[in-house]
């Protein structure tokens, strides 16, 4: 059995508790990238991250997009929804295809 | 491949065909594999859109209805109305074969099946919003985990895609013309060679018939 972690700010992960997900609380870049190689290492298999939070730290998150596991799946924050996740669909899609086609 | 560095031999030619004959082949079923990944990725791409756009919609909702939850609320009364989860869930990841790429498979049990039971508090002293925002939640989860699922195998895809198809056009473009031009440069030479060896022939021939009774060929 594995675990399911939700990384981003207080307010926005506070409610996944209700879940019994594992919540993670960062507000800044430093612990995020911190508490995002903790949850990988301790073999999380997915993990969720607010859009705002994830925004910081793309560079990071791109490491671990080649490997099975953990899947990092972003999710609309606090903030509501920044695109991130469809702008990352969208260059997965051209880099596969070679061209833009959605 | 420069030409200077390969030998005008029939051992090379030999070998040359048949690095070509393995190259094609391997041509071919990069290709079909290639095709077949891409019919699998425009599938998981559209699913993906699907769920991402239902799980941003249900997340959003309960995000704004937490909102006013964690507003109307003392910050300690939600911490601890929250604090200890009555729904847990566990987790089992398996793993899929898709064309020799292997993907994530996510299988989920939660501890009560009862969508009743999700709330880890009692109602007298929290606001209905924190209720809205938690029963949102439990729906959209579903959604989640099979957006995690969806999107790992398109990142997975995606990425084996690009290999494959470097893969391919290095060969199409690359290998393949590369052995057929030093396949082509070595028979020429073989053949050049056949024909100097055969004019060298008939001079010899000539100049021994000439030696032995002094014979003259035609004049042509």
């Amino acid at each position: 059995m594995s675990k399911i972690a939700v990384l981003g700010e207080r307010e926005s992960v506070l409610m996944f508790r209700a879940l019994g997900l594992e919540t993670v609380f960062a507000e800044s870049r430093e612990t995020a990238v911190k508490e995002l190689h903790r949850l990988a290492r301790e073999d999380t298999s997915i993990i969720y991250v607010t859009e705002d939070l994830a925004q910081q730290m793309l560079g990071e998150i791109a490491k671990y997009k080649e490997s099975i596991s953990p899947a990092v799946i972003l999710i609309p924050g606090k903030g509501g929804k920044l695109g991130i996740a469809q702008e990352q669909l969208r260059s997965a899609v051209e880099r596969a295809v070679g061209a833009d086609i959605s | 491949m420069a030409n200077a560095t390969i030998n005008p031999t029939r051992m090379e030619l030999t070998r040359l065909k048949g690095r070509l004959k393995t190259a094609v082949r391997g041509h071919k079923l990069l290709k079909d594999k290639r095709d077949e990944l891409m019919k699998q990725f425009l599938e998981v791409v559209r699913r993906n859109k699907e769920l991402r756009a239902s799980v941003e919609k249900g997340l959003e909702q309960s995000n704004t209805a937490f909102a006013v939850a964690s507003a109307v609320l003392l910050p300690e009364m939600l911490e601890q109305a929250l604090l200890y989860p009555k729904q847990s869930v566990a987790l089992e990841v398996g793993s899929r074969n898709i064309m020799s790429v292997m993907v994530p498979t996510y299988q989920f049990q939660t501890r009560s099946a009862n969508a009743a039971e999700i709330y880890p508090y009692g109602f007298a002293q929290t606001s209905g919003e924190l209720d809205t925002a938690v029963e949102g939640l439990g729906k959209v989860f579903e959604d989640m985990l099979e957006l995690a699922q969806v999107e790992k195998t398109m990142q997975l895809l995606a990425q084996d895609i690009e290999k494959t198809r470097r893969r391919v056009n290095a060969l199409e473009y690359v290998m393949i013309p590369d052995l057929k031009k030093n396949i082509r440069y070595i028979s020429m030479k073989l053949e050049e060679n056949e024909r100097g060896n055969t004019t060298r022939l008939m001079k010899v021939k000539d100049m021994m018939l000439q030696q032995a009774h002094d014979f003259r060929p035609p004049a042509q």
